[in-house]
C-alpha cells in the first residue's frame, strides 16, 4: 500500500514513530505538538481501545484540516466518559444531541457551515464535520440517520468505532456482536451459547452499497493505516464512513494491556478485513502479514471463554475459522491475490 | 451568572480527574542487559554502539565502542562473535551481522583517522604491561585513559603478540593492526620492543613501576611423544606461523600433514595451502563435530581443498616421510580409542598444532603464586597471590581467543586502577537480560542479514590476500539498523502512541519519555507494545 512504503529495517513502519525517520514521515501521534483531541482525565476503562481509537482519528482529522473540525457525538461510552457534567475531555468544538440522530445533526452542523461559507462567499466551508459513535449507536439505533447521510451524500465523515455490544448500558448484544459471544443478554447456555449465529450486519458494505466516496475500515493495531485513511477522507467531500475496530477489555473480557494485540489478532486472522473503497468498489486491502489461527484470538477473550471450557466447542471454533477463511477469500487478504468476488453495490458507481 | 445557556456548572477540563488513582500496576522505564553484550567477552556495549551506528553517527558510535575495546577493526576481524550467537535477531530471521559492523566502524575510523583522546590529568603512577599481546595492549589502553603512566615491555620485535605471530594474514592484514596498535602507543603509552622480563619483581624495583600486568601469552609449542626417524621433518604450528612473519617463508614442501584439531591447525593447513602445498591434510583424532576449531572456518578451510583425516592418530614418522596413522573409534563418552588398524600417509613435512603452553620463567622467584596446568592463578580481580602483580590473557586460565584477552586487560586496568588508588572496584550488578520473550516482534520488519563478500576461490588458494571482505556504508547502515535494540529504549514513540490516557510524556529527540502517573491508569498497554521490552510493570505499593 501506498502509505506503507517506507521500509525501515528496524521497525518499519509499524511502530508510531522513529527518531530515524525524517520529521514528515512520522505519524501524527508521533508528534509533540499533537491535539491529543481526547485528553488525560476521561473516564474509560483501563486499556479502552475506543478511546485510543477516537484520539487517534480526530488528532489525524485535526490535522488534515488545519485544526477547523466540529464532531458530532452519538450517546454512548466514549461521549459518557468523556463528557461527565461539568468536565469534558475533549480539546475541539464538539456536540452530543440523541444516541440515534448523530449522522443527521452532523448534516445539519454541515448544512449550517455551507450556509456561512456561502454568506462569506467562500466555494466551500472551512470547518469540517465528524459524526461518531458506537456500533450501538451505528449499526442499531442510529442506522436511519446514517443512511439517510450516505443517499444524500452530505459533507460528513461518519467514524463507527466497533467495540461489538452496548457497552456503556453494561454490555448487551448489538448488530455488530459476534456469534457465540457472551453478552448480558446472549449468555452462553443452551445448544447454540452466546449469540445467535445470524447473517450479521456488515456497516461497511452496507455503506458502500450507498456509492458514497469513500468506505474504509481501519484497526487500533495499525496507527499507520488508520492515519493515512483518516487524512485521505478528509481531504474528500461527500459522505464518507471509517469503522474502526477497537477492543474492549471490560465487554470482552480480556486483559487490559491486551487491547492492541486483540486488534492485531483481528486482522492477522481475517476475522476482521482491513480495506478501504471508493464509489462502492474496493481499492485496497491490507494483507494479512502473520497469519494466525481464530483460536489466537478467542481464546484471551472471556466472552468466548464457554467454547474452551470442560466440554470444548470445536465445532464453534471451527465456524469461527471458516468464517475467517471466506473473508480472506472474499478480501483477497493472503499475498498478492486480488478480491475473488464482486462487492454488494460495486455496480453504483 | 455569567455562564452559558443552560450550564449551572462552571465547565472545566477532565483534567481535574486523576484517574492515575485507579492504578494497581505502574509502568517503569528500565534498562535490560542485551543478550549481545551479556554475551561479550570484551564486554562491548553493542547495542548502546551500534544505536549511534543506525544514525549514520559513525565516530560516536566507534568512541562509544572503544570505551571497551581499543581495537575494532581487528576484532571485526578474527573475533568470533559470540555476540550473534546470543542475538535475539536470530529468533526472527538472522542474527545481526555485528562483527561486520565492527569491522566496518573499525576500518572507517582508521580511513577517517580519529584518534583517542589523551588522559586530562596525569595520577603520577606507572604501570609496566609485559607483553604487546591483545590482553597488554587493551591493559595498556585502558590505563593510560584513567592517566596512569603505561610502559609496555615486548619481547618480540613488532607488537601484536598472538595476532601478528600466530592469525595468518588472511584474516588480518597487518597494516590494519598496525594502526590499531599505532593508535594505543600515540596515547603516550610507551612500547619497548625486543625487551625481554626475564625477572619481573627486578624490573619493577628497577624502573620504579607501581604496579605490573602480565600477559605474556602462550608461546611454546606442545609436543608429543611420536616416533621419528632423523630424516623426517617434524615441525611446531606456532614456529611456522611465528615464521610467516619473517623474511623467509617456512619450507614445507608439497605434501603438509596438520596434527592437531584446533584454529591454530586449521590456520596452519591453509598457510601450507597458499605456499603452494598441493595436499595439506589435517589429522584429527576425533570427528569434525567434537574438533575445538570454528565450524566456519573448517568450513572454509575444506573449501580451499584442505583435505581431513578424522579419527586418526600418528603413531611414527618413518623415513622419507612416511607416517604411520592409526584408525580411532569413538565410545560411549566421546573418547577416541584406538583401534589397532593402521595406514600410511605420505608427507615432506608434520606440523604439530596440539596447543600451546606459557613460558613463566619471568615469575621466578616470585613469592606466593600458584600455578595450575602451566597456567598462573589470578583472583577475581585478576590479581596474581603478589600484591601489586596481575596477569590476564592466554597466561591464566581463559578460552585463550582474541576478544577474551581485550576483556582481561579492561578488566584487569580497572582494577589496577582501584589497587593504586587503594580501594577495591566493584562491579556494577548485573541488570535483568532482554530475552526474547521481552519483546513484541510484531513491530520489526523482515530484514535479512547483510551477507559479506569472501575472496575469490582461487586466490583464497594462492594468495595471502584477505579472504572476508568488509560491508561498505549503506550496507553498513542497513546492518547496524538491524539491530532490535533489546532492553534499550530506541524512541520509536510507540508507548507514546497507544496509551489511551495521553499519559505519556514526550521529552523530545534523545530525551525520551516520562509518565504521567497523574493519569496513567496502569493498563499496560504501553508495556505490552514495546517493541524491545525497555518498559517493566510493577505492582503499585499499597
Amino acid at each position: 500500500m501506498g502509505h506503507q512504503d517506507i521500509k525501515f529495517y528496524q521497525t518499519g513502519t509499524f511502530t508510531v514513530g522513529n527518531r530515524l525517520l525524517p520529521p514528515e514521515q512520522r505519524s501524527v501521534q508521533a508528534d509533540m505538538e499533537r491535539t491529543n483531541s481526547l485528553n488525560s482525565g476521561h473516564r474509560a476503562c483501563q486499556g479502552c481501545g475506543e478511546a485510543l481509537g477516537a484520539r487517534y482519528a480526530i488528532d489525524a482529522a485535526m490535522r488534515a484540516t488545519g485544526n477547523r473540525l466540529v464532531a458530532v457525538n452519538a450517546t454512548g461510552c466514549l461521549e459518557v466518559f468523556s463528557t461527565p457534567y461539568p468536565e469534558t475531555s475533549w480539546q475541539i468544538p464538539w456536540i452530543h444531541s440523541l444516541f440515534g440522530n448523530a449522522a443527521a445533526v452532523a448534516t445539519g452542523v454541515a448544512a449550517a457551515n455551507k450556509v456561512k461559507a456561502r454568506k462569506a462567499g467562500l466555494a466551500l466551508p472551512e470547518t469540517r464535520v465528524i459524526a461518531q459513535g458506537g456500533d450501538g449507536g451505528t449499526t442499531d439505533i442510529g442506522f436511519g440517520c446514517l443512511s439517510g447521510m450516505f443517499e444524500r451524500n452530505d459533507d460528513v465523515l461518519y467514524i463507527c468505532y466497533d467495540n461489538q455490544a452496548y457497552m456503556n448500558t453494561g454490555v448487551q448484544r448489538s448488530s455488530a456482536t459476534p456469534p457465540a459471544a457472551r453478552t448480558a443478554t446472549t449468555m452462553p447456555v443452551g445448544d447454540e451459547p452466546g449469540n445467535e449465529w445470524g447473517q450479521g450486519k456488515n456497516v461497511p458494505l452496507i455503506a458502500m452499497a450507498h456509492g458514497i466516496p469513500y468506505v474504509a475500515t481501519a484497526s487500533v493495531s495499525d496507527l499507520r493505516d488508520l492515519e493515512y485513511k483518516v487524512t485521505k477522507a478528509m481531504n474528500m467531500r461527500g459522505a464518507r464512513y471509517i469503522h474502526i475496530f477497537v477492543p474492549c477489555p471490560l465487554g470482552w473480557g480480556s486483559a487490559s494491556q491486551d487491547t492492541i494485540k486483540l486488534a492485531r489478532l483481528a486482522k492477522e486472522t481475517g476475522l476482521f478485513p482491513v480495506f478501504e473503497a471508493e464509489y462502492g468498489e474496493v481499492t485496497n486491502v491490507s494483507k494479512i502479514r502473520q497469519k494466525q489461527p481464530v483460536e489466537a484470538y478467542l481464546r484471551l477473550q472471556r466472552r468466548f471463554a464457554h467454547l474452551f471450557g470442560k466440554k470444548p466447542r470445536l465445532d464453534v471454533v471451527a465456524r469461527f475459522q471458516e468464517m475467517a477463511d471466506q473473508n480472506i477469500r472474499k478480501f483477497g487478504l493472503l499475498g498478492s491475490d486480488r478480491a475473488a468476488v464482486g462487492f454488494p453495490g460495486s455496480e453504483h458507481k | 451568572m455569567n455562564k452559558p445557556f443552560a450550564i449551572t456548572l462552571q465547565v472545566g477540563s477532565s483534567l481535574a480527574n486523576k484517574t492515575g488513582s485507579w492504578r494497581t500496576f505502574r509502568p517503569v522505564y528500565v534498562n535490560r542487559l542485551p543478550p549481545c553484550n551479556n554475551a561479550c567477552p570484551a564486554g562491548e556495549d553493542t547495542q548502546g554502539w551500534l544505536f549511534h551506528a543506525e544514525s549514520g553517527d559513525y565516530e560516536t558510535a566507534w568512541r562509544h565502542l572503544t570505551e571497551a575495546n581499543p581495537m575494532p577493526a581487528v576484532m571485526g576481524r578474527v573475533c568470533y562473535h559470540p555476540c550473534e550467537g546470543a542475538c535475539n535477531r536470530g529468533k526472527l530471521d538472522d542474527a545481526v551481522g555485528i562483527n561486520s559492523v565492527e569491522r566496518f566502524l573499525g576500518d572507517e575510523a582508521i580511513k577517517q583517522g580519529w584518534a583517542f583522546s589523551k588522559p586530562a590529568a596525569s595520577t603520577g603512577k606507572r604501570v609496566l604491561v609485559v607483553g604487546a599481546g591483545p590482553s597488554g595492549l587493551s591493559a595498556a589502553y585502558q590505563l593510560r585513559r584513567m592517566g596512569h603512566e603505561v610502559v609496555i615491555f615486548e619481547a618480540g620485535p613488532a607488537a601484536g603478540g598472538m595476532m601478528r605471530f600466530g592469525i595468518p594474514k588472511y584474516r588480518l592484514p597487518r597494516e590494519v593492526l598496525d594502526a590499531e596498535v599505532q593508535r594505543i602507543v600515540d596515547m603516550g603509552v610507551e612500547l619497548r620492543l625486543e625487551t625481554k622480563v626475564d625477572n619481573i619483581l627486578e624490573t619493577m624495583k628497577a624502573e620504579k613501576f607501581d604496579a605490573a600486568f602480565l600477559a605474556v601469552g602462550a608461546h611454546i609449542a606442545k609436543r608429543t611423544a611420536i616416533p621419528a626417524t632423523e630424516s623426517s621433518r617434524i615441525l611446531d604450528a606456532v614456529s611456522v606461523l611465528r615464521s610467516m612473519e619473517g623474511e623467509e617463508t617456512p619450507m614445507l614442501g608439497r605434501r603438509v600433514v596438520v596434527y592437531g584439531g584446533g584454529n591454530t591447525a586449521i590456520d596452519v593447513a591453509r598457510t601450507a595451502k597458499r605456499l603452494g602445498a598441493e595436499e595439506a591434510i589435517i589429522v584429527y583424532r576425533r570427528t569434525r563435530d567434537k574438533m575445538p576449531a570454528h565450524d566456519f572456518e573448517v568450513e572454509e578451510a575444506l573449501q580451499e581443498g584442505v583435505m581431513m583425516r578424522w579419527l586418526s592418530t600418528i603413531k611414527q614418522v618413518g623415513d622419507g616421510g612416511a607416517i604411520q596413522v592409526e584408525k580411532m573409534v569413538l565410545d560411549e563418552a566421546g573418547r577416541p580409542v584406538p583401534t589397532g588398524e593402521f595406514d600410511t600417509l605420505e608427507a615432506d613435512s608434520v606440523v604439530l598444532a596440539l596447543g600451546q603452553d606459557v613460558d613463566l620463567g619471568l615469575l621466578d622467584g616470585v613469592p606466593g603464586l600458584s600455578f595450575e596446568d602451566g597456567v598462573v592463578q589470578v583472583g577475581d580481580n585478576m590479581m596474581t597471590a603478589y600484591p601489586g602483580i596481575f596477569a590476564g590473557g592466554d597466561m591464566v586460565p581463559s578460552d585463550r581467543t582474541v576478544t577474551v584477552g581485550i576483556g582481561h586487560g579492561k578488566h584487569a586496568a580497572r582494577h589496577i586502577d582501584a589497587w593504586l588508588k587503594g580501594t577495591t572496584y566493584d562491579k556494577p550488578a548485573k541488570k535483568e537480560i532482554a530475552t526474547f520473550d521481552k519483546l513484541n516482534p510484531w513491530y520489526y520488519t523482515d530484514a535479512d542479514k547483510t551477507v559479506r563478500p569472501m575472496l575469490d576461490i582461487i586466490r583464497r588458494q594462492s594468495s595471502f590476500d584477505e579472504v572476508q571482505g568488509g560491508l561498505d556504508e549503506s550496507n553498513a547502515l542497513f546492518e547496524a539498523r538491524r539491530c532490535l535494540s533489546c532492553g534499550n529504549c530506541f524512541e520509536c514513540d510507540n508507548c507514546y502512541g497507544v496509551c489511551p490516557d495521553n499519559a505519556v510524556i514526550k521529552l523530545g529527540p534523545g530525551r525520551k519519555f516520562e509518565f504521567n502517573y497523574d493519569y496513567c491508569k496502569g493498563c499496560g498497554v504501553c508495556v505490552e507494545e514495546c517493541p524491545c521490552g525497555a518498559i517493566a510493570l510493577e505492582p503499585e505499593s499499597a
